[in-house]
């Protein structure tokens, strides 16, 4: 188990980004929005790029700009930037993913609140050369945006050093998750959601260091705990300890997620051996797609199969939030999918305005005697 | 003149003709397979010309989206894909698509089995997912036109990526038919295409007259063949005598609305299953909706395509459309309307659907007010689902948009 004391530093850095001990001191801060916001660039151009999340507020100033049928994350987003809670932020950068994130930029654009503002409309189809060089071109536009703001120009060698500190927490936080998957009881669920949430806000060489701290005290042990009970999270953002303390006090372990703030955002490695800015965008070209965007017609399913085999997890849970169109789209194929190959799925329907992990509970219960 | 008499003397005469046409198209689409001819399913933004010129039948699934919604039977089509696990939230059009393919159902029994997909996501990320879902079910090859969004304009990049992909589509259209590309008859295709849109221009621009000899309601509905059979020379000669109809009903005074009186605009998707409730609301106050943002998408990217150099025009063309640039571009293209067509009031359409139409309007409505000081209102609905529209609500905020509109005009 992880101490209070090893905990601690990311606890922090989710309640208050900017108060905690992790927090960046010298760097500016761009806000991010998507998994898919090149942070190596940012933080080679001298920022701190820090993801950004509802603080789950009421809905007060951006039910003026939003109707109530747009995902509690837009909107939630929205209202901590009118209410300027985000008062802090140099600048954001606006990925382009779903319809809602894409008039969210907008919106964002023509409050103009920051001194910083960029869209990085990447390619949707992430499966062809000429999306690659596509891609290519966006992430050199992004560049050189950055070092106008930036003041100076980013050299090769800031793209190494930022590509090697990224990979630095990816690396940490796949071996923080392989251990959970082979002795779920040495990490809670609720721990490693703070841990990757930790890393996503706080200062990154920071994250690298006191990731890397924690993989070192943290032996696994070598006999494999038993496989039942083991499940797999998918959706969007499932930022909330809650879902995993319900699912884990049902005796069910998390094991393995495709979520944006877990593995979608950590997975694959950028070569450093290779033209940084070509490694960069390989990797967006590889690594496992988001369903905004589009691969292979079946990827996202056979992914969520075989992370199921590598982890023996005998059931996926879709954690699907309200209103958030690319994931309700893929989920009667995937659910259809998965248990043709006789892995079960459950959906719980998300809002982040109205906590509902308490609610799942029995469905948790009985969910766990199928699998 | 008796009332009967009246009202034989404003219908449009070339409304016949119109669904003559509609059911001529359907039906080839619907023996397609029988005539050795393949169907592609297409976006409605999609670029069909290349399909136009390849003998492929285009079909549309969002126009029998519309047919499904004015036929009021997008309720039950709706349900039953929530019954197939999709959310409620989803696009309508979606939603009945993807179970009338399975069910088959809907006004004409379905839509032709296609032989291949083509997905343009200038409109929105719903088509994505949407044609992936028919690519699973149907397993035909599926091509996506990826056309970035152009928040604040079009650069390098972008033009260099869609223009490749206009050379990976036409080698997409090659293979799957096994035919070469015929470039001479494209370049005939897309001469009508260029035409069709310019007439369709000149059709909504009829509205500027005063009294308008139509509305947007029946835009909405002669919208048709511009989406469908863009780049024929049926559409071009159908737009032709639309247009003349139109001047002589402007000639003899004939107006859509009975005493015409103000002059609204509108955004958005129609709202399909209450058109006819729609446009009599509005003209038992004498109000004309005169035009809107939805039917002039088909012809609002005339100025980027050039007519002899169409495939490398129609990159640019296809890529901004109304619904991919940003919501500023948007509000600045509303407030032009509102001068050309000298609207009094805009009425907004927050369509539970469409998500991108949809978010940005508040914004839109806020700068279009600043702007021009017209009233605005905002309606809340959905274009095919039913259960998501509250009659008596709607009727209760026209009146009272309506008296605001009256004493807006009385002040001049
Ligand atoms: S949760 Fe879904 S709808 Fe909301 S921003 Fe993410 S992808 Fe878009
Ligand atoms: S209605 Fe909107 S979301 Fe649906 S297909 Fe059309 S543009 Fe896309």
């Amino acid at each position: 188990m992880l101490t209070t004391e090893q905990m601690q530093p990311f606890n922090d850095a989710v309640n208050d980004p900017l108060s905690a001990e992790t927090a960046s001191k010298e760097r500016e801060i761009i806000g991010t929005l998507c998994t898919y916001a090149p942070e190596e660039l940012i933080w080679a151009a001298g920022f701190h790029p820090m993801r950004l999340f509802s603080s789950k507020s009421d809905i007060v100033l951006a039910e003026n700009h939003l109707q109530a049928y747009c995902c509690s994350l837009v909107r939630g987003i929205l209202e901590d930037s009118l209410a300027g809670r985000l008062d802090f932020l140099t600048g954001t950068v606006f990925p382009h993913t779903c319809d809602s994130m894409q008039r969210l930029s907008d919106i964002w654009r023509l409050k103009g609140k920051y001194k910083f503002f960029a869209d990085v409309v990447l390619p949707v189809k992430l499966n062809t050369p000429s999306a690659r060089t596509y891609m290519l071109d966006i992430l050199n536009t992004f560049r050189t945006e950055l070092e106008a703001a930036g003041g100076r120009p980013i050299l090769e060698q800031d793209l190494h050093e930022a590509i090697h500190l990224f990979n630095r927490i990816r690396r940490s936080l796949r071996a923080l998750y392989d251990i959970k998957s082979q002795n779920p009881s040495i990490i809670s669920g609720a721990d490693l959601y703070t841990l990757v949430k930790g890393s996503m806000i706080m200062d990154k060489v920071q994250a690298a260091d006191r990731l890397e701290q924690l993989v070192s005290t943290l032996m696994p042990v070598d006999t494999p705990e038993n496989d039942t009970g083991r499940v797999i999270l998918s959706g969007s953002v499932c930022d909330s300890a809650a879902y995993y303390q319900v699912i884990e006090s049902a005796d069910v372990q998390v094991v393995a997620d495709d979520l944006c703030t877990g593995q979608r955002w950590f997975d694959g490695e950028i070569e450093d051996q290779i033209d940084p800015m070509a490694a960069i965008a390989d990797r967006y070209m590889d690594r496992m797609i988001c369903p905004a965007k589009h691969s292979d017609l079946t990827i996202r399913g056979e992914h969520l199969a075989s992370l199921a085999k590598k982890h023996r997890a005998g059931g996926v849970v879709f954690l699907l939030l309200k209103f958030c169109d690319p994931h309700a789209f893929d989920y009667p194929y995937l659910k259809e999918f998965l248990e043709t190959r006789g892995i079960k799925t459950l959906r719980i329907e998300v809002d982040e305005q109205q906590d509902n992990a308490g609610q799942i509970t029995t469905r948790i219960e009985t969910f766990a005697h199928m699998i | 003149m008796s009332e009967e008499a009246s009202k034989e003397k404003r219908k449009i005469k070339s409304a016949k003709k119109m669904r003559d046409l509609m059911t001529t198209y359907y039906l080839d689409a619907l023996s397609a397979s029988q005539n050795n001819k393949k169907v592609a399913w297409i976006t409605s933004g999609g670029p069909v010309e290349p399909l136009v010129a390849m003998d492929i039948i285009p079909v549309y699934p969002e126009n029998h989206g519309a047919m499904i919604g004015s036929a009021k039977m997008g309720e039950d089509l709706c349900a039953k894909a929530e019954d197939m696990g999709y959310s409620a939230d989803l696009c309508s059009y979606a939603r009945s698509d993807i179970s009338c393919a399975v069910v088959k159902g809907g006004p004409i029994g379905g839509l032709p089995k296609p032989d291949m997909l083509i997905c343009c996501n200038n409109i929105c990320g719903t088509v994505l997912k949407w044609y992936e879902i028919q690519a699973r079910y149907f397993n035909v090859p599926l091509f996506i036109f990826d056309t970035p969004m152009c928040h604040t304009g079009y650069s390098r990049p972008v033009a260099d990526y869609v223009r490749a992909q206009v050379d990976e589509y036409i080698r997409f259209l090659e293979k799957v038919t096994g035919k070469p590309f015929d470039h001479d008859r494209m370049a005939q295709v897309g001469k009508l295409s260029m035409e069709g849109q310019r007439l369709w221009q000149k059709v909504l621009n009829t509205t500027r007259h005063k009294p308008s000899p139509m509305s947007a309601f029946d835009a909405f509905f002669f919208l048709a063949l511009i989406v469908t059979l863009r780049g024929t020379q049926v559409a071009v000669d159908f737009y032709k005598e639309l247009i003349q109809e139109m001047e002589d009903r402007i000639s003899e005074g004939i107006s859509i609305v009975p005493e015409e009186k103000y002059r609204l605009l509108w955004d958005n998707l129609p709202v399909w299953y209450q058109l006819k409730w729609l446009s009599n609301t509005f003209s038992a106050h004498q109000a004309c909706l005169v035009a809107d943002t939805y039917t002039s998408a088909w012809c609002g990217a005339i100025q980027y395509i050039d007519p002899d150099r169409f495939l490398d025009s129609m990159a640019e063309g296809y890529t901004r459309i109304y619904l991919n640039i940003g919501v500023d571009q948007m509000a600045e293209q509303v407030i032009q309307m509102v001068d050309v067509y000298d609207v009094d009031g805009f009425v907004m359409h927050s369509n539970r659907s469409c998500k991108p139409y949809s978010f940005g309007q508040m914004d839109i409505m806020n700068i279009v007010r600043e702007r021009t000081g017209i009233p605005v209102l905002m309606i809340e609905a959905d274009m095919v689902d039913p259960r998501n529209f509250s009659q008596s609500q709607v009727e209760t905020r026209i009146d009272a948009f309506m008296e605001i509109v009256k004493q807006g005009r009385d002040k001049h």
